[in-house]
């Protein structure tokens, strides 16, 4: 076992325990855009693809790659905007305001 | 400091700033801007990657995701928030197959190159391609059910449990024999195939009420895959992203569970919810429901103090969340205290509720989860139930045996008087009967919730 990937595993334990500890905080008022919001963070795979893609010079590897960059895109563009326009509606307008609210 | 390590620097910078956006998710005063900081950290982290690349095969690079930016944007904006659960499937579902698709060309790579992968990439890799598999097959699933494309009712064939566990068993050794004796893309292409037909076979046994769990847990898998392919490419940002996602996906999927009060393999392997049957009109006890009308529910509500609305997925199915923001500016208007009680799994996902009533600009104040709001029905005087059922069955408190049994429940029974709102007598997606129905104190107004509410928003105006 080398000495990075023992870094790499302590990086991964630290961040599940602050995962769990910043998402039990989340209220379940707003479940659904965390889920959409930490569903747009995994895109991060599209680095993946393009590290792949851009260091290939076999025709498969790339068409596959940019499959893979395309259902990357897919994943981080429509995860923040879907999320973005979710958490949009629980903004309180202005005028809007109730008074019993 | 070289090139490298500025680069792992501005990604560490990235991930944090991941971490400080989820944490801002923590208010809806300040999650919008916590959503825009964990996308810009996004679009950094992208820019440094095509920079630290170079320019090699740009052009295809671009050509993905321009493609792929344009179907995510468009979906995110011509979506309905009823279909959030299934949007939220697919988009789980292509980062899966993307991660997948990357593990497949790492080992196509390494095979051209006749090199052997490291001990801990053929792992890494192996673990990214079988579990992305599991998860793009299985979100695919997930959202032809909830788009009503395949049947929602769970679909098993005999020996359902047996095949699961046998086709698990059959991937997972294909995947040691690669770590232990030979490397072969030939085998991992068939470890990836029978990953997929694993993902689709176990979804297509869960029935349409359970997808929520299910996209939550594929959602956590997404993420495990991300950092698996972390550990392939020696990227910390991956690693933490992925990570973060994972225990995300974890605790929600516990959540939810517990909502249910079931497992996470009672509702994997479980295949109950099997859609609502029919009940015939008397009661457990022999008792009768009572029918009544929209004029009588209407002065009832406009000479309450307190009406609570307890809305389930009766009310976004009918898109009826815009008339109930309307009875309730109209009860307001009258000086009516107005609360919503929110379980936490009415609707379709955790959550979702929320969502569905703040588009129709009902302000997230006056939302109550259902801890808060427990021991407010005892001076609530009308509790209206909008397309509810098992979230107000009082069986999950008294009848031990009943299947919902332990679950926690909206206590609308402590109430002066419970109006349901309903279709038809059908049960609910646990195929329960609900004696809160008969109860002397509930009255039935049936017929389409939309119709119903706009009744009932008539018949306040002309109190």
């Amino acid at each position: 076992m080398t000495h990075e990937l023992v870094l790499q595993i302590t990086v991964l334990v630290l961040a599940a325990f602050v995962g769990f500890e910043v998402i039990s905080k989340v209220p379940t008022t707003l479940h659904t855009p965390l889920m959409s919001g930490t569903n747009a963070i995994h895109g991060i795979v599209i680095v993946g693809a393009i590290i792949v893609v851009g260091r290939t010079d076999s025709l498969l590897i790339e068409v596959l790659g940019t499959i893979a960059v395309a259902f990357g895109a897919i994943n981080v563009v429509g995860g923040f905007l879907v999320t973005d326009r979710m958490l949009n509606m629980f903004k309180q307008r202005p005028g809007e305001k109730r008074d019993d609210g | 400091m070289d090139r490298r390590q500025a680069f792992d620097l501005a990604y560490l910078a990235c991930a944090a700033l991941f971490i400080f956006g989820l944490m801002r998710l923590a208010s809806p005063r300040t999650a919008v801007r916590g959503n825009q900081l964990a996308a810009a950290a996004m679009g950094v982290i992208i820019a440094v990657t095509l920079w630290d690349s170079g320019a090699h095969n740009l052009t295809w690079i671009i050509a993905g995701a321009a493609i792929g930016g344009g179907i995510g944007a468009y979906s995110a904006r011509a979506v309905k928030m009823t279909a959030m659960p299934q949007m939220v499937a697919l988009f789980n579902g292509v980062g899966g197959g993307a991660a997948a698709l990357i593990a497949f060309s790492e080992f196509h790579s390494a095979a051209q190159a006749n090199i052997n992968l490291p001990t801990n990439d053929v792992v890494s890799t192996l673990f990214s391609a079988v579990v992305g598999s599991v998860s793009f097959a299985g979100s695919m699933v997930a959202f032809g059910k909830l788009q009503e494309l395949i049947t929602g009712s769970p679909v098993t064939m005999p020996g359902q449990k047996v095949v699961n566990a046998a086709l698990f068993l059959v991937v997972l050794a294909l995947a040691v024999w690669q770590f232990a004796a030979s490397q072969s893309e030939g085998l991992l292409a068939v470890t990836m195939v029978l990953a997929l037909v694993l993902g689709v076979i176990m979804v297509m046994a869960i029935g349409g009420a359970d997808m929520p769990v299910v996209i939550s847990l594929l959602n956590s898998f997404t993420g495990l895959a991300a950092a698996a392919t972390g550990f392939v490419l020696n990227n910390d940002a991956l690693i933490i992203a992925g990570t973060l996602v994972g225990a995300s996906g974890t605790l929600l999927t516990q959540m939810m569970g517990r909502a249910m009060n079931r497992s996470i393999a009672n509702v994997v392997f479980g295949a109950f919810g099997t859609g609502g049957g029919q009940a015939a009109a008397a009661g457990p006890g022999g008792g009768q429901v009572r029918p009544t009308s929209a004029d009588d529910v209407g002065v009832m509500l406009a000479y309450a103090r307190r009406v609570v609305i307890v809305p389930g997925y009766g009310l976004a199915v009918a898109q009826a969340q815009h008339n109930v923001r309307e009875l309730a500016d109209q009860l307001q208007k009258r000086g009516v205290d107005v609360r919503y009680a929110i379980h936490p799994v009415a609707g379709r996902m955790p959550g979702h509720m929320n969502v569905l009533l703040a588009e129709a600009d009902v302000p997230y104040t006056q939302l109550f989860e259902m801890d808060d709001i427990n021991d407010e029905f005892a001076r609530t005087d009308v509790v209206l139930v909008i397309g509810a059922n098992d979230v107000v069955n009082p069986a999950a408190k008294n009848t031990p045996g009943s299947p919902i049994y332990g679950m926690p429940v909206l206590n609308v029974g402590d109430a002066s008087a419970v109006v349901v709102l309903k279709r038809s007598m059908n049960t609910g997606f646990a195929g329960i009967e609900n004696e809160l129905f008969y109860e002397p104190k509930t009255t039935m107004l049936f017929g389409d919730a939309k119709d119903s509410i706009v009744n009932l928003t008539g018949a306040v105006k002309a109190v």
